[in-house]
């Protein structure tokens, strides 16, 4: 069989898993599957968050099976595994029919594909500062995150297969914009965005200098009809000194060459090469000092720390957020697997770097007690694996207290029972702490015109608050709610905390209003299983 | 140019501006806006079946049951009635309608007990339905309600077809309205309800519909049971009617005539209702309850609770509308342990 055949059924099956999991990454369907596989095997992944937190996480050591092939073959990864690259490939094979001689032109090497290695630079250099942005352009994220926010979510406007309940994203716009810019500009320049602003391709483009299997041309053979330019995909000038560094190792040039003067082999001596990326020290250094002004402008802003906004309201399991701040790859892994669709791509909520970050916007969800599914997926630790006793402050969690992803609010100008003298209080309805955060006190007084009325008008018990925002979520007033969650409180950081003393501190009775059985609430619920993720998808605990 | 073209030319023309005449008229809305804004119910408006079916002579129209088995408990007490046999009909296609509101384990009593579901699932099943569909609009997310709270398990287990709450599936109804046999429209809106978004899809096929609910503390109206259960098929901006919580509780046996409710009080939910959380919330109830009124059930029901406090408003409320009796003792009910 030809080894581009190979390539391509190889490619099938990549983008197949890669699919796969996109698809089973829900509630019902994610079971045990490692569903962040791709990410997990990203050496950009694992060496930007190495830079910024001095660490490598769980399986981002994965990412070794790729770095070692990579120092031997060359760049392959871009060409035979990459679901972005295979995306690209595909739809320029598609959509991009041109004839031979446009087809040489357009893969000839441009001096402007050393780009990637500039922005690969600034990344690396920002992380360094704790600012992790390779997940704006890395492709791995930038396709998981393109799939959830926009792919995912047309295809179920198309035939409403995907969700049980529609799942929308704020902003989806920008990054299925994105996405489609990409896919337009492969047909002005094909794999523009491998060839030019891939970070990733760039990382594996540099580590491509060492591999000791490379394309090789035979002079004597070759009648310098440029034909391998026809389908070369990485512009990597296999008619001349090849650029190993832009080489993806397609096999496209063997293919197309009439005088099998093109090789792969072992060590090949004899004709030129270009070993190393075409880059400029200078416009290295400058890379180098944007890389670092963007981390200090970012952080100028206060965005987070004196700054920080309200809206900034991170999934339960989250780190502080400078922590947070250089694990996050934008991936939105957390994003696809959240059941209520509360999770959602941030714009500025987080401020510049955090674009793309999971907040919680409980206008579009709210965060369900017994579920901790963002940590699951998280493959850098960004939103930590808990367990729902964590979660919840149970069992050996019990003295450290419930995570709380901020704190509700009451809006008395808006609320119905405070300002309109009409009953309500589905807040307190939906409340999922037991006893609920959401109490009411009876109100007794006559409308205008002096008939008598009674109304339960609803408080907060900030000890009990945890954040999950059901409240807004369910309140009717619905364009600018009467309850509404905002980020104090949380429980991740010191410095965003309200209260001084933990829930644990104060044992609590039931109200006895009215209610004859008002014996003090015990810790009785045995919470059992949850061992494993599929325990915990399974509903395992609360068991009596 | 010559004859042809020119003929050719102005007969495209015409045949064009034809066309988009045509299909301009055809297309055309002649309403103006005063009845464009007004929600009236039409003889296009979908609107619901009465499943409700006479009781076989002699039988009970509520039926108590005590006990620990689950299934001898909904034996009994369906059994006062006249059988599952007397009520479904080989070849019905039975809803079944629990309460799986929240996103819970069934230990908590938040929502419909799986065993007590099961239970009744095979009832219907010995009676010969030809399909059972479970059906709710919970609150929180639907797949982790459907998982958690064991109901797609039992109903699995029972072969019962589970609906998923997917926006296709709802429909604008005509509530407290009914079709005769001509296809007009009888029947008068409720208090609180008049055409509202509802779980219809299941309700196309059904033949019979058998409500489930737990016995359980409610925030707002004191206690949720059979009636408030069906509050569980409403779509739309159905937390508004928090507003009028009691007017629309008694709205729903106007909304939906049964064939038969079911009352699992294996277990109460005692306070913080109607979402509860915690074991200490819950006391056990041992009691299955069937009923032909669910104003009766419900009577009953909140008896078991033991409180000071009179009854729900909606209770008395929907008696006064005619929608049943708050009377449960006067009907003669059996009252049995198992």
């Amino acid at each position: 069989m030809r080894i581009t055949r190979v390539r391509v059924i190889v490619q099938a099956v990549s983008i197949g898993l890669f699919l796969f999991f996109m698809f089973i990454t829900s509630f019902s369907t994610l079971k045990g599957y490692p569903v962040s596989l791709f990410l997990e095997v990203d050496p950009l992944v694992a060496i930007a968050t190495t830079i910024a937190t001095h660490r490598v996480y769980q399986a981002l050591v994965w990412s070794l099976v790729l770095i070692l092939p990579t120092l031997l073959l060359g760049r392959f990864f871009c060409n035979w595994i990459c679901p972005m690259g295979i995306i690209l490939q595909f739809t320029g094979w598609l959509f991009n029919r041109r004839s031979d001689k446009d087809r040489l032109d357009s893969n000839r090497y441009r001096p402007f594909q050393q780009v990637k290695y500039y922005i690969l630079v600034g990344i690396l250099i920002a992380a360094a500062f704790g600012s992790l942005q390779n997940g704006l352009l890395d492709p791995i994220p930038t396709i998981y995150r393109s799939f959830t926010t926009s792919v995912l979510p047309t295809l179920d406007q198309a035939t409403g297969t995907v969700y049980v309940r529609p799942h929308q994203h704020q902003y989806a716009w920008l990054a299925g914009g994105l996405f489609v810019f990409f896919l337009a500009m492969n047909l002005l320049i094909p794999r523009f965005f491998c060839r030019t602003l891939c970070p990733l391709g760039a990382l594996l483009g540099w580590l491509s200098r060492f591999s000791l299997f490379r394309i090789h041309r035979n002079l004597d053979r070759c009648t310098d009809c440029d034909l391998c330019l026809r389908s070369c995909e990485g512009a990597s000038d296999p008619h001349s000194a090849l650029r190993q560094s832009e080489c993806f190792v397609c096999f496209n040039c063997i293919e197309d060459c009439p005088e099998d003067a093109l090789t792969y082999s072992f060590f090949p001596t004899g004709t030129g090469q270009v070993r190393e990326p075409d880059l400029n020290r200078r416009r290295t250094v400058f890379a180098v000092v944007v890389g670092g002004l963007f981390a200090a402008f970012a952080r100028g802003t206060g965005d987070t720390s004196s700054n920080f906004r309200r809206t900034c309201i991170r999934p339960p399991g989250s780190v502080a957020e400078p922590d947070f701040l250089e694990r996050c790859i934008k991936c939105d892994q957390c994003i696809r697997v959240c059941p209520t669709n509360v999770l959602q791509p941030a714009l500025y909520e987080a401020g510049l770097e955090g674009l793309w970050t999971p907040v919680m916007n409980m206008r579009m969800g709210y965060c369900e007690l017994n579920c901790t599914l963002c940590g699951q997926v998280c493959p850098t630790g960004a939103i930590q694996k808990i367990s729902i006793a964590q979660k919840r402050g149970e069992g050996e969690w019990a003295a450290v207290g419930p995570v709380v992803t901020g704190m509700a609010f009451y809006n008395r100008g808006r609320c119905l029972p405070w300002a309109m003298d009409t009953a309500c209080v589905v807040c307190e309805e939906v409340c999922p702490v037991s006893p609920k955060a959401i109490f009411t006190r009876e109100y007794r007084t006559t409308d205008r015109w002096g008939k008598e009325l009674v109304l339960r008008r609803p408080y907060i018990d900030p000890e009990l608050c945890i954040g999950c925002g059901i409240c807004e979520h369910e309140c009717p007033v619905v364009d600018d709610r009467a309850v509404y969650v905002t980020a104090v409180g949380e429980s991740r950081s010191k410095d965003r905390s309200l209260l001084l003393n933990k829930p644990a501190d104060a044992p609590r009775t039931s109200p006895p209003a009215g209610e004859p059985s008002a014996a003090p609430v015990q810790e009785s619920r045995a919470l059992v299983g949850f061992e494993s993720l599929t325990d915990l998808v399974h509903g395992g605990g609360e068991r009596a | 140019m010559d004859r042809r073209e020119f003929l050719r030319r102005v007969g495209g023309a015409g045949a064009a501006l034809a066309a988009a005449t045509a299909l301009g008229l055809k297309l055309h809305d002649s309403r103006a806006g005063d009845r464009y804004f007004r929600d009236l119910a039409t003889a296009e408006s979908q609107t619901l079946r009465r499943f409700r079916v006479e009781p076989p002579a002699g039988a009970k129209t509520l039926g108590i049951a005590h006990g620990s088995d689950v299934e001898a408990m909904v034996r009994a007490a369906v059994g006062a009635l006249g059988g599952m046999n007397a009520y479904i009909k080989p070849g019905d296609i039975v809803v079944l309608k629990p309460n799986v509101a929240f996103d819970r384990g069934p230990a908590l009593g938040a929502t419909t007990s799986p065993e007590v579901l099961g239970a009744v699932a095979k009832l219907v099943r010995e009676a010969g339905a030809r399909r059972i569909l479970v059906a709710d609009n919970p609150i929180n997310q639907p797949e982790g309600c459907f998982h958690k709270t064991g109901i797609q398990a039992a109903a699995a287990a029972a072969g019962c077809e589970l609906f998923m709450p997917s926006p296709d599936r709802f429909s604008e109804i005509a509530v407290g309205r009914f079709r005769t046999d001509q296809g007009a429209l009888e029947g008068s809106r409720g208090l609180a309800l008049d055409n509202w978004q509802f779980f219809y899809e299941p309700f196309r096929y059904a033949t019979k519909v058998i409500g489930i609910a737990p016995c359980k503390d409610h925030n707002l109206c004191g206690a949720s049971m059979t009636m408030k259960n069906w509050y569980g098929l409403l779509g739309g901006r159905r937390n508004q009617f928090h507003q009028q919580i009691h007017n629309i509780v008694s709205d729903f046996p106007l909304m939906m005539h049964p064939t038969m409710v079911i009352l699992d009080a294996t277990r109460i939910l005692m306070r913080h209702g109607p979402t509860g959380g915690s074991l200490s919330d819950l006391k056990p109830g041992n009691t299955v309850v069937a009923g032909l009124d669910m104003v009766s059930v419900d009577s009953y029901g909140y008896t078991l609770f033991e409180r000071r406090q009179p009854p729900p408003d909606y209770l008395a409320m929907a008696q006064e509308r005619g929608l049943g009796s708050t009377d449960w003792q006067g009907s003669g009910p059996a009252e049995l342990t198992v």
